[in-house]
């Protein structure tokens, strides 16, 4: 791609020391492995995976809320290399910004609409007025469908659905350029969901944002994402164009997520891809490829070394050492 | 005779402003080993209607139905401890988050046996023997290890088998599902799933499904009772369902979905929220999101027509996505996706 990345990863590892007790030992859970990719303006990155593969380590990664263990990370241009404890220059914490699943509990309780949404202002533009304060607040309430009464309310008065609309007001407060969505419309009802999903469509085209969106539902990932990160256990097993993805898996983690996702359509069967047993403990990593003891596909040589990523097409990057196999299988499944 | 056959059902709870109806109207017949789905979204009664089925709402609800029967006997006649000796035998539920419902303190093979002593009895070494037959039923590998397990040391889905290994401890001829899969991941989910159908098929049981999920609805259900505001919409058999919702909100719902939108710019949305308890407007209760709506449904409310078999309860039903609503000229008329709802304000 000619344009400039936004954002840009490589090999992005966050690992936790976890500390021994009187009856364990320490152990090290390595909740991402090696993350590598581009973000671009204006397009949707999507990470999907189920809970515990580490999307949102990945999430607090790149909001600079943790530094990574190893690997580099870019944003807008700037290296951002950082120790553990220590804060990241204000100015790039501005271009990332982040909205939580559950917006029950990411809004502050006593604090007004309108007040929550200048807070950030108040930090980060002191030359502001409060006037100036007061009408960007009101500019972006209408700008994410609320109406200006709803300015001087609380959280508890709003439905889930306006208080995710108030979330992405609060986060679009000062211009960022990056907005990390973790499960943004998972606690959302579906005709809600489908609102909620416009608006963020309608604001990314505005203002050109760069969107992270993890999500473990693939039905709304297809419909927005411009390029998918698969993970599985801590690290990406399959990336590329979102489009080539869904249309062709290749991963056999990726196959089987896809075919265990219902799909609204009661004329459909489909032969499943069964899945055996449950992702392994983060404490007790299998040896080799951690997806081996769940895949059907899985032989000796899986369980010898864990495959990195490898270009397999144009832009799609596997890591599995059976892709012919599963994509011919995948293929006879229809 | 319906297996379970239920007519009229409301559940109203008693609160500080006054009586609330959270469900009314609810009519619904299973039959043996039919697979029912029960679908809506938060706030639409779906869950309520069956714990008054079940008879565990709290006693600040007041049930009321004009037929509520299981296999012939009158739940509404029985003494409560007769009730208890169907609750949970020939009739059980499991629910949403198996980590919460299972208690912290005994190991499942306690609470299995717990529910198999109070219904079937038995000696102690039989209660044993049928619980490790129900966890290897149930797909739990090492059941003879697992039987000591408590509830924390078990995952999600583990949790969730254990749930169904109770619920289906004294061979239920009815299983009440709700919302089985929520709390579980998408390939746990599908185990799950698979799980209470093969169950089912091998017992030949009722299942009822409640679930939000539209996709859970199509790939597991053959008969689906859709709910809105705590009022049953409509009832059909799933492929129909799909193929020609009758309700408008049904239909608005399954264009919402992402993967039915094609290649649409937006999503087609449905504008407003679920009216709460103290927002119900008049006349039909769909009516302020409804895009068919006429004077005529913000002043009377609808009832099913007689010789409705889906028992609509709309004004205006759908005929084959054409709806005879006077307000339906203005919309484009045989794809309801062609002409989004844009409009996002509350």
């Amino acid at each position: 791609m000619s344009r400039d990345a936004v954002l840009s990863a490589v090999n992005l590892t966050r690992h936790y020391q976890i500390k021994g007790g009187p009856f364990s030992r320490p152990a090290t859970v390595k909740a991402l492995n090696e993350a590598t990719f581009e973000l671009y303006p204006g397009q949707t990155l999507a990470v999907v995976g189920e809970s515990g593969c580490g999307k949102s380590t990945l999430a607090r990664v790149l909001t600079m809320i943790e530094p990574p263990t190893s690997g580099k990370l870019t944003i807008s241009g700037h290296e951002v290399s950082l120790k553990e404890g220590q804060r990241p220059p204000a100015a790039l914490r501005r271009e990332v910004q982040i909205i939580f699943q559950n917006p029950y509990g990411s809004l502050n309780p006593r604090k007004t609409v309108a007040t929550m949404l200048e807070e950030p202002l108040k930090l980060n533009r002191k030359e502001m007025s409060a006037a100036a304060r007061r009408e960007a607040a009101l500019e972006m309430i209408a700008k994410v469908g609320l109406r200006p009464e709803h300015a001087d309310r609380y959280p508890h008065m709003f439905s889930g659905g306006q208080r995710q609309r108030i979330a992405i007001a609060r986060a679009l407060m000062l211009n960022p350029k990056i907005l990390v969505l973790d499960e943004p419309v998972s606690a959302l009802d579906l005709s809600i969901q489908a609102q909620v999903l416009n608006l963020l469509a309608d604001l990314q085209e505005e203002f050109g944002l760069a969107y992270v969106f993890i999500s473990h539902d693939l039905s709304v990932v297809r419909r927005i994402a411009d390029d998918v990160i698969v993970m599985y256990f801590g690290q990406p097993v399959e990336t590329g164009p979102a489009e080539e993805v869904f249309t062709t898996p290749r991963h056999p983690y990726t196959q089987a997520l896809f075919s265990a996702t219902p799909v609204a359509d009661p004329n459909r069967r489909r032969e499943r891809v069964h899945l055996k047993g449950e992702p392994p403990s983060p404490l007790a990593p299998p040896p080799g490829c951690p997806f081996a003891p769940r895949c059907h596909l899985a032989t000796d040589a899986c369980t010898q070394d864990d495959p990195p990523l490898e270009r397999v097409d144009d832009r799609v990057e596997v890591a599995c050492i059976h892709v012919d196999q599963a994509m011919a299988r995948y293929a006879r499944a229809g | 005779m319906a297996l379970l056959d239920i007519e009229g059902l409301s559940v109203r709870f008693k609160t500080s402003s006054g009586l609330f109806a959270a469900v009314e109207g609810v009519d619904i017949n299973v039959d043996r080993g039919e697979v029912w789905s029960i679908v809506g979204e938060s706030g639409s009664g779906k869950s309520v209607s069956m714990l008054a089925t079940m008879g565990l709402l709290p006693w600040t609800a007041q049930v009321t139905a004009d037929k509520m029967a299981f296999d012939g006997q009158d739940l509404q006649q029985l003494s409560s401890r007769q009730r208890r000796r169907i609750v949970g035998g020939e009739m059980s539920m499991i629910f949403q988050e198996p980590m919460s419902s299972l208690n912290p303190c005994f190991t499942v093979g306690t609470q299995i046996d717990e529910m198999i002593k109070q219904h079937l009895g038995g000696s102690r070494k039989e209660r044993h023997e049928r619980a490790l037959d129900l966890l290897a039923q149930v797909g739990i590998p090492d059941p003879a290890r697992r039987i000591k397990a408590y509830p924390h040391q078990m995952s999600g889905g583990m949790s969730q088998r254990v749930m169904i290994a109770m619920a289906i401890s004294c061979n239920p001829r009815l299983l009440i599902a709700d919302e089985p899969t929520t709390a579980l991941d998408v390939t746990i989910q599908a185990q799950i799933l698979e799980l209470l159908l093969r169950l089912q098929e091998d017992t030949g049981m009722a299942l009822i499904l409640i679930t939000h999920d539209m996709g859970v609805v199509a790939e597991t259900a053959k008969h689906v009772v859709v709910q809105y505001a705590g009022r049953q919409v409509e009832k059909q058999d799933v492929k129909s369902l799909f193929a020609n919702p009758r309700h408008p909100y049904t239909e608005a719902l399954l264009s919402a979905l992402p993967e039915r939108a094609g290649d649409q710019d937006r999503l087609p949305t449905i504008p407003g929220v679920v009216p709460g308890q103290h927002d119900r407007p008049s006349g039909c209760l769909f009516n302020p999101r409804c895009r068919y709506a006429t004077e005529h449904c913000r002043e009377v409310e609808p009832v099913p027509a007689p010789d409705d078999p889906a028992r609509t309860l709309c004004h205006y039903p759908l005929e084959d996505g054409v709806s005879p609503s006077p307000a339906a000229a203005g919309v484009a008329r045989d794809n309801p996706q062609s002409s989004p709802h844009r409009e996002v304000r509350p």
